[in-house]
């Protein structure tokens, strides 16, 4: 039943993701789930977006803060505040990432009084499109303490996989 | 079929599912509120207006912000983040948005709000378009629920015009 529900989260285009730290307090706490989504609507400021830079492979949820938005290329410049999140072991999650349209975004982090100039690249300003993953469009209170204490105490992980490899072996009939 | 192991996989499936299903009926039930917020901005001063030596223009503004956010609370709300962004149009970009404050408003009893304060985000331009420049400023909030989805909407509130001359 319960993989079902998550084949059901699959099949959408809402990549799941988990936050790692407390940049988006007191809003998103720690192990809270977010849920994302990606379409071909301009990024506007308010916005919380998920987002890569080169050089970091965790991506980071901040809130728009800036947005200049070309005419002609439609590049957009964002500053973003930050929260850092990690990928839900859930499984999915195709991103329809359009990226007909650049955008320059700033970000920053609610609890973060300054932008996030610090965590971009040297000599990298502002965020385009093609570095925004996703935006968050829902949200699940502490589900995702479980993905947080299996990848800091990956020992956990093997002892639920071995539980349930017992239990497999030990409930044949 | 009576192990203790399948009535513990039964009842925590059927448990997890609970939950779920009371999450999104939780979420569903925003739906159903109205929200009437009410804004107002003003623009007390223009503390100063400069060009920076790489070419772009930077204004810092004092603002006075008075609202009635205490429609949007649910008892599915965990806070509201609300941000007053300056919205103005250039030559060479379509939109600009550049956010000036943010706050975060964790209860209903906060939500009737009266501050003044300069910007808390510095209002830098793309190049050097803000002489004389109409801009509208627009109050957006966010509601982060408790559970569920988040939604947004804003207030647009036009009329405002930087100075001519830098000061």
């Amino acid at each position: 039943m319960i993989w079902k529900g998550l084949m059901c989260f699959a099949g959408s285009e809402s990549p799941v993701v988990v936050v790692l730290t407390g940049s988006m307090e007191p809003g998103f706490k720690r192990g809270d789930i977010l849920f994302l989504h990606m379409n071909k609507d301009p990024i506007r400021a308010g916005e919380i977006v998920v987002y890569n830079v080169d050089g970091r492979d965790i991506p980071i949820v901040h809130r728009v803060i800036k947005v200049h938005e070309r005419k002609d290329t439609r590049d957009v410049y964002i500053l973003t505040k930050v929260k850092k999140i990690q990928n839900a072991p859930i499984p999915l999650l195709f991103l329809c990432l359009q990226q007909t349209n650049r955008h320059l975004i700033e970000s920053s982090g609610d609890n973060n009084p300054v932008d996030d100039i610090s965590l971009y690249p040297q000599g990298q300003f502002w965020l385009e499109r093609h570095h925004i993953i996703g935006r968050a469009v829902g949200y699940l209170p502490h589900v995702g303490w479980v993905t947080i204490i299996m990848t800091e105490k990956p020992i956990i992980k093997y002892l639920l996989i071995g539980a349930l490899g017992l239990l497999v072996l030990s409930s044949k009939e | 079929m009576h192990s203790f192991g399948y009535r513990a996989n039964a009842v925590v499936t059927l448990a997890v599912t609970i939950l779920a299903v009371m999450c999104s009926m939780a979420s569903l039930s925003d739906n159903f509120n109205v929200p009437s917020p009410t804004a107002e901005v003003k623009v007390l001063n223009i503390n100063w207006f400069q060009k920076q030596a790489n070419g772009n223009d930077e204004v810092s503004l004092t603002l006075n912000i008075s609202a009635d956010l205490s429609s949007l609370f649910t008892w599915n709300t965990k806070q509201v983040f609300v941000f007053i962004a300056a919205e103005y149009e250039t030559p060479q970009n379509a939109l600009n948005q550049v956010s000036l404050w943010d706050g975060i408003i964790p209860s209903k009893d906060h939500a009737k709000f009266w501050i003044h304060t300069t910007n808390k985000y510095r209002l830098i331009d793309q190049g050097s378009n803000l002489r004389g420049k109409e801009f509208n400023l627009t109050l957006h909030w966010h509601v982060m629920p408790k559970t569920g989805k988040m939604f947004a909407d804003k207030i647009v509130m036009t009329g405002y015009r930087l100075p001519e001359e830098y000061r």
